[in-house]
């Protein structure tokens, strides 16, 4: 079981790659075989495939043999950790300035209430 | 100072928060500037505890804000005042750390304008996250997949 940090790291390895981004793109579509992915990439299939280890490593796609057809499928919870960081971050930010509304409220001088300047 | 993710790849990101509060540009300024305005917002959330706070507000000068969560980590904010220009801009640097494990550093910019009786604030970060992340909250939170490919257009575009 990998723990998150390896997660973060095999996930951003596989979205740094534009030919990764594409499969990921046209899989946020619906599902779709490696011939049907390898297609407008003009990539050969073992170079295909090769992105499509990335990505499933890093738990974004998973891929599913029926019968003679390799078929991939989007994991979007996968997705989440990338995001997590400035989510966090901007929501401490709020939080602070929040309090910092607070503040200004409870501190404010008398000629600064309901004068027209 | 290293951890044990030391290889994981950083990652990149910014956001700009608008604000608008009902005091003059020089109070909204005065809140950053003073350490004991400081001290009642700049703060964790409940059950947080400061343990250090200094504040040398100058062009060069830094800011510490050490405090304990109530699970015995350590939140460690250390900041450097890059450019100040009174009741308008400041400009800072700052490392985060969680106990001895650095988690990003950022650039921000604080910029007020008078709005009316008020100010209209923007504040905006561009972080660098390092040393891999571990969400405090991600064990409890229960992700859906609505919203995500929103969100991962967003990450695309960043």
């Amino acid at each position: 079981m990998l723990n998150h940090q390896a997660r973060m790291t095999l996930l951003f390895q596989a979205l740094a790659d534009p030919t990764r981004r594409q499969f990921i793109e046209r899989l946020s579509m619906g599902p779709a075989s490696v011939s049907e992915l390898a297609q407008p990439t003009g990539l050969s299939l073992p170079a295909v495939m090769q992105h499509l280890q990335i990505l499933e490593a890093s738990g974004l796609v998973r891929s599913e043999k029926s019968g003679r057809v390799r078929m991939c499928q989007i994991q979007l919870e996968a997705l989440a950790p990338a995001e997590q960081w400035i989510t966090a971050r901007r929501a401490n930010w709020q939080h602070h300035f929040d309090r910092l509304d607070a503040y200004l409220a409870e501190t404010q001088p008398d000629d600064e209430k309901g004068s027209p300047e | 100072m290293t951890s044990p993710a030391a290889t994981a790849q950083a990652t990149h990101g910014s956001f700009t928060l608008e604000r608008r509060f009902d005091a003059k540009p020089a109070r909204v300024f005065a809140a950053f500037a003073n350490m004991e305005a400081r001290a009642r917002w700049f703060v964790g959330p409940p059950g947080w505890v400061e343990t250090e706070r200094s504040l040398d507000f100058r062009q060069g000068g830094s800011e510490v804000t050490v405090g304990r969560w109530p699970d015995g980590k350590h939140s460690d904010f250390r900041a450097r005042f890059e450019e100040i220009v009174p009741d308008q801009r400041i400009v800072f640097t700052y490392n985060m750390y969680i106990d001895d494990w650095h988690i990003s550093v950022s650039l921000n910019t604080v910029e007020m304008f008078a709005d009316g009786d008020g100010t209209r604030m923007l504040f905006t970060e561009h972080a660098t996250f390092i040393n891999g992340f571990e969400d405090p909250n991600a064990a409890g939170r229960k992700q859906g997949t609505e919203g995500l490919l929103d969100r991962f257009a967003a990450f695309l575009a960043a």
